[in-house]
């Protein structure tokens, strides 16, 4: 097993300095995620505009690669509509479950592909999917939220 | 079998232990493995679940192959065979441990089920008003089941918090332990901190105002001679797999007189007396608590297991244990910027010894142990309260056994020197 396949500078970047960190206001939704099996944290909140992830800001504890992987993602899904990210998502998914075997699409997964030796190490896949089920969660409650809201503001209209 | 070896580290001055454990490894195959990278493993992960001798594999191997069916209810000779192993499995629980009876043996699946079982019967008598005590140090295994009693009697959980050392807080044991306390219920080694708990005199004062004492000894009754007609306690729970056994089978060791009074835990076969449609009657322990097939190979292992421990013998099991424990902490003091979550000194401490690092996560310092061969636990170790107690969210572990040598403890201290170096916080 290679260190330097798993630690690519890349990660350890992020890790050091993650981007998005810390939890920032207004924000649609937030919710916290953990690793049960090893205790990783991560609170991530999610602001939306229309189907546009305008915001993604997170805090957590956990190690460089849940800290990194959370880190890129934000940096993948800001700005971008929300069925691109959940695309970009099936990507990076994709590539973790790859062992090893898949070739990382660096176009879509832009920093993400620093990831691609995380595959072969099999206890770590979910480190690095913790960022990525948080902010799913998130973008779905915000979704179904600003669809509630919508259907009473069209009730109070009537 | 074994002689006393000594060992001269270039980093430590002398190591000393009662074992030969240049023969104890021959014993275990798995341990001459080479893993990626070309590295020998080091396995230092034996609190999590130990390895197993070649002895305890051939006598699962030779049950199966020779002498299967199941337990009790087959009329054949084989059956009789399977029984008189699996009985034989529970003689050798009772001997090893120091039940003065060996219908004071149940078999369960592992220590969990051990301490659910304890949780579930004693819980059957709580009611609003009583207490149940246990400790900020157990594993999740005796927090949550007693969580669970109480939610459904309405009964209070209350704990014993732990000191900066790492020991129990006893400051407040008085108001702790009162006459509504039921149930205590505490680990005798913590696997997180390592320490030894003072069992003897916690049980006395239990007792004092009409308590139940429960003990989880998954960590003890693999590393330290155990006797249960002395300690204490009521009910006792460890698991087969941290003591060189299979996994698939835990012992639930309890006083005969309150066995005999706690209801059945799981209903089905060979827990009753007589079953009509109306109701049924219920077996005497331990059949009552064992109900459906149990696990029978897995006895005969355990039984392995446990002769193959008495044939070196605990005493110096422990004595090796204590050795490389104290051998271990003196080498984590050298590293720069690693705090011991725990007795930082070898007394009163089983072998187990949790630690952080600073500036590396545990997940990133086992990983880079991992890629030199070496097997270390990361994480809370199911006792994610008293990380919480030490404000930390994880740690790393390194725990050890009757075959754990210095020279592994050597590589430990090293690969950790690496791991500063990767992270750069050298």
């Amino acid at each position: 097993m290679q260190l330097d396949s798993l630690y690519q500078e890349i990660i350890l970047d992020h890790y050091r300095t993650p981007h998005h960190a810390g939890l920032a206001d207004p924000y649609d939704v937030e919710v916290h995620h953990v690793n049960p099996s090893c205790g990783d944290e991560v609170t991530l909140r999610v602001e939306l505009d229309g189907d546009t992830v305008t915001g993604v800001t997170h805090q957590s504890v956990g190690c460089s690669i849940s800290q990194a992987a959370t880190s890129v993602m934000s940096d993948l899904v800001i700005g971008k509509p929300v069925a691109e990210g959940m695309a970009t998502y099936e990507k990076f998914l994709e590539l973790m479950q790859g062992r090893g075997n898949v070739e990382p699409d660096e176009e879509v997964l832009e920093d993400g592909v620093a990831f691609a030796g995380v595959a072969q190490f099999p206890a770590r896949v979910k480190c690095a999917l913790l960022g990525w089920s948080a902010w799913r969660d998130a973008t779905a409650q915000a979704l179904a939220k600003a669809e509630t809201s919508a259907k009473k503001e069209g009730v109070s209209n009537v | 079998m074994t002689g006393a070896r000594t060992f001269s580290s270039p980093l430590q001055p002398s190591f000393e232990s009662p074992l030969d454990w240049h023969t104890v490894r021959a014993d275990f195959p798995i341990l001459s493995r080479e893993l990626s990278g070309g590295y020998p493993l080091i396995y230092l992960d034996s609190a999590n679940s130990s390895q197993k001798p070649r002895q305890v594999v051939q006598a699962i191997e030779e049950h199966y192959l020779i002498h299967n069916a199941n337990v009790a209810r087959a009329m054949h000779q084989l059956g009789a065979e399977a029984t008189a192993a699996y009985e034989g499995g529970r003689d050798k629980v009772a001997a090893f441990i120091g039940a003065p009876n060996r219908d004071e043996i149940v078999f369960t699946k592992n220590a969990s089920e051990a301490l659910n079982l304890a949780a579930h019967t004693l819980g059957a008598a709580l009611k609003p008003g009583d207490e149940v005590l246990i400790t900020e140090m157990e594993h999740h295994s005796n927090i949550v089941p007693w969580q669970l009693a109480c939610e459904r009697t309405g009964a209070t959980l209350r704990w014993f918090g732990v000191t900066d050392e790492g020991r129990l807080d006893l400051s407040n044991i008085e108001e702790l332990i009162n006459e509504h306390t039921k149930v205590v219920s505490l680990t005798w080694v913590s696997n997180a901190l390592g320490t030894i708990n003072p069992i003897t005199d916690i049980a006395a004062k239990a007792h004092a105002v009409g308590a139940t004492v429960v003990v989880d000894a998954s960590q003890a009754v693999p590393q330290f001679p155990v006797d249960v007609s002395t300690l204490g306690a009521d009910l006792l729970a460890f698991t087969g797999h941290k003591a060189v056994g299979p996994t698939g089978i835990g012992v639930l060791w309890g006083r005969y007189e309150l066995l005999a009074q706690l209801p059945p835990f799981l209903g089905g076969g060979e827990m009753i007396e007589v079953v009509r449609m109306t109701g049924s009657t219920y077996a005497p322990p331990p059949a009552r608590f064992e109900a459906g097939t149990p696990p029978i190979a897995q006895a005969v292992g355990l039984g392995a297991a446990l002769d193959y421990l008495a044939g070196i013998g605990m005493d110096k099991i422990a004595a090796h244990e204590q050795a490389i424990t104290a051998y271990a902490l003196e080498g984590l003091k050298t590293v720069p910027g690693l705090t011991i979550l725990g007795p930082t000194e070898a007394v009163e401490r089983g072998g187990a010894v949790s630690f952080e690092l600073d500036g590396v996560h545990p997940h990133d310092v086992a990983t880079v142990l991992d890629t030199r061969g070496i097997a270390v636990r990361a994480g809370h170790h199911c006792a994610r309260p008293v990380h919480e107690r030490f404000g930390v969210q994880s740690s790393t572990r390194a725990s050890f056994y009757l075959y754990t040598t210095p020279e592994e403890i050597d590589a430990l201290v090293d690969g950790l020197g690496c791991v500063r170096s990767f992270f750069k916080v050298a």
